[in-house]
């Protein structure tokens, strides 16, 4: 799909009007010419994301910076943000939707309020991680990838943070932790969450 | 700024030398170790001792010994302190005056220090790396004014060619050769790119180049872009490594803010700059058609070669593609001669190179030692074998592509040839030691998953076929698979291997097939006597059958 032609004005068209767009592209392409708006959530944060995105001269080979910056104000990119940054590099949402799902770097989801990435490179993996990570799945009673419902703990896995030589490395909302034992790590998580639900 | 400039600032950062330095690593590694805070209360400890004009605090990059940080060395006493608590920074300025300090002493004459060469990692654990004065200090930049005012680009090239010199990010393609091409491309716009997309798990060596040395890699890069006749550099780096993207930021400002990037480098009619790219955590983008299609923006899937990048790279012109180490090389190459780079090492495999020494392993951490050291050197002697009394059982090699050489083969020599005659690679530069407790089928399997995981799905073979292997081999782990499984596994090992777009495809059988062939007792002791037909393919194992038995 393509991006139906958009006012002169594409810095600042509302969002909501263009998440809308396929519904009601028709009325908004009759309608008169807009004064640029605020984003309508009124979130500084989108400010922000378009001041970036100027900066990059609205060069669409920047997405995936773009999208960097994005889950860097915002936590993690939700459709809606999604479609703002396809509507601001003037892409198809599809291809922005495809790029931020190719990369795990990317979550769609929101994090809880802590994250533990226990690295699962091949030095953790020979030095235990894979215990490590099973503890805290027990504990939790979550699997690697997901979020405790309280949305008190995101559990995640690496593949390598590089740090081999300190094996097995966690990274407890993000400060790399050396040499972690089931043990270390439920001390550290228990306080985070109360256990199974 | 020129020749003179350099000189002088050289000079003026020897002058302002104090007297007694104390080296900290700050690396990745050290930083998790509260590196950062040692370093602080040192810095404290100085002050309140009053020696602020005697002794100086620096911070440096990777000291090698992983294991052992924080690592903080003195000069010119040439201690290495070890596992440092910021409590121990008042008795280690106390002992710089007579004192007496409890903190571990590192041996400085083992193996693991006295057994390598440093060329890469020259600077490395010596200079500031986020001051550029330090490493002009240390010789930098002298190579690449070297290469901009006696040398021709083909003299660069021939140089090149002649050291010997080849790429280290695995395959071993002759580096000159690939400058040759490059150069030789018609094109108004020409790029070098720097993969530093260090995917492999295990390896840290490109991770420790960049957070300790990044104006080496510049340099590097600024010499091969003047050689090919290239304006723009991408330095492609993880997401995963944020000291090393904040430190090369820092390093390109500096370079900028001094002349030595940006237009009419060092005075000289070229001009070259430099931008950074931040991967977003997928592996195949280690391979350089998918980097490219990650540098524009897009999903991070390779196509089929040719057309190689050399002809048609990024944004369709000619593009070099280098891996941090074999760019970090080419200062020192230019700088000392390809002469002397040819000296070092095997008759076919030139200088040196850099492992991440890790896993079941004493000393833990970076290695640089001349190619045709062998295992046993690098494992028993510099990585003085496996801790609590194990016995080492194999080395892993080369990640998810390599493979597994069991303790037998230690005497292989390491080279490019030899470890692919016992099918594994030299890969990046990952070095996993296991011992009597790693179970090899289940190392077969995690590659696997990994590479199931990061397949991009463009091409069948990989796509597929991972999956399919990696459920034969938890079939084999759950003991549930018959001979037959495994004569399938075998087959479609070759299938996937011959068959891929990519190096990621056709690699990933690398560590199965590479177990089978040495470890094959453990696969047949996993398996099930024949009963009629084998099961259903691809059944979903019984939850409660243990997998590692």
């Amino acid at each position: 799909m393509t991006v139906p032609s958009v006012p002169s004005n594409h810095g600042h068209v509302s969002y909501a009007a263009f998440s809308l767009m396929e519904t009601t592209v028709t009325a908004r392409s009759e309608a008169p010419p807009r004064k640029p708006l605020e984003h309508p959530s009124g979130d500084k944060r989108f400010k922000i994301l378009e001041v970036f995105i100027k900066r990059l001269q609205h060069r669409q080979d920047m997405l995936i910076e773009v999208l960097h910056k994005a889950q860097e104000l915002f936590g993690f990119l939700d459709n809606d943000l999604l479609i703002y940054v396809a509507q601001q590099l003037r892409l198809p949402p599809s291809r922005v939707f495809g790029v931020a799902t190719f990369y795990h770097y990317f979550t769609l989801k929101p994090k809880g309020a802590h994250t533990c990435v226990v690295c699962m490179g091949t030095a953790c993996y020979v030095k235990g991680a894979d215990r490590v990570l099973a503890a805290i799945e027990q504990h939790a009673g979550i699997k690697a990838g997901e979020t405790t419902s309280d949305n008190q703990l995101s559990l995640l896995t690496a593949r390598c943070i590089g740090a081999c030589g300190i094996a097995p490395a966690v990274v407890y909302d993000g400060a790399v932790t050396a040499r972690q034992s089931a043990e270390d790590a439920l001390e550290r998580v228990k306080g985070w969450t109360n256990g199974s639900r | 700024m020129d020749l003179a400039d350099l000189l002088e600032i050289k000079e003026k950062e020897l002058r302002t030398r104090k007297p007694i330095r104390l080296r900290c690593c700050l690396a990745a590694g050290c930083v998790s170790s509260n590196g950062q805070a040692v370093k602080e209360s040192l810095d404290k400890a100085v002050q309140e001792a009053g020696l602020a004009d005697e002794v100086e605090v620096r911070q440096v990059g990777c000291m090698r010994l992983c294991c052992e940080g924080p690592l903080v060395a003195v000069d010119p006493a040439g201690i290495l302190y070890q596992k440092v608590a910021p409590e121990d920074a008042a008795s280690i300025v106390a002992a710089l005056k007579g004192g007496e300090t409890q903190v571990k002493r590192g041996d400085l004459n083992h193996p693991f220090f006295t057994k390598q060469m440093s060329i890469v990692l020259e600077n490395s654990g010596e200079i500031d790396p986020e001051r550029i004065e330090s490493y002009i200090a240390a010789d930098g930049y002298q190579a690449l004014n070297d290469a901009l005012v006696e040398m021709k680009p083909k003299e660069v090239i021939d140089a090149i060619l002649q050291s010997g010199l080849r790429g280290r990010g695995g395959a071993g393609y002759p580096t000159g050769l690939k400058w040759a091409t490059v150069a030789k491309m018609q094109g108004s716009k020409k790029y070098v790119i720097c993969n530093a997309d260090e995917g492999d798990p295990g390896a840290f060596m490109d991770r420790s180049v960049l957070e300790s040395d990044p104006h080496r890699l510049l340099e590097g890069m600024a010499i091969a872009a003047y050689a090919v006749g290239a304006d723009q550099g991408f330095i492609y780096v993880r997401a995963e490594y944020p000291l090393a993207i904040s430190r090369l930021h820092t390093a390109i400002k500096q370079a900028k803010q001094h002349g030595l990037l940006g237009s009419g480098v060092l005075e000289a009619a070229f001009t070259f700059n430099v931008e950074i790219r931040i991967g977003a955590g997928a592996f195949v983008c280690g391979e350089e058609t998918a980097l490219m299609a990650s540098i524009e923006g897009e999903r991070g899937t390779p196509r089929p070669r040719p057309p190689f990048p050399a002809e048609r790279g990024l944004y369709a012109g000619p593009t070099l593609i280098n891996n941090v180490e074999t760019l970090a090389n080419v200062p020192s190459i230019v700088r000392k001669g390809a002469d002397w780079f040819a000296g070092i090492g095997t008759e076919k495999s030139k200088g040196t190179k850099v492992f991440a020494l890790a896993g079941k392993i004493t000393n833990t951490g970076l290695i640089e030692v001349p190619m045709g050291t062998s295992l046993r050197t690098i494992v028993e002697e510099m990585g003085a074998g496996a801790p609590d009394g194990n016995q080492v059982k194999a080395v892993q090699t080369g990640g998810p592509s390599g493979g597994c050489l069991p303790a037998s083969q230690l005497d292989t020599p390491v080279d490019y040839e030899s470890l692919q005659q016992l099918g594994s690679i030299m890969g990046s530069g990952g070095m996993i030691v296991m011992d009597q407790t790693t179970n090899m089928v289940d190392v077969a399997r995690f590659f696997m998953e990994f590479c199931m995981d990061e397949s991009c799905g463009k091409c069948t073979p990989c796509r597929a076929g991972t999956v399919q292997l990696h459920a034969l081999l938890d079939r084999i782990l759950r003991r549930q698979a018959t001979a037959r499984d495994l004569e399938l596994l075998e087959e479609l090992c070759d299938l996937v291997k011959h068959t891929s777009l990519c190096g990621l495809g056709q690699t990933a059988p690398n560590p199965v097939l590479s177990t089978l062939r040495f470890f094959r007792n453990e696969y047949l002791e996993l398996l099930q006597p024949e009963i009629g037909a084998p099961a259903a393919f691809g059944t979903p194992p019984k939850p409660d059958v243990n997998p590692t038995g």
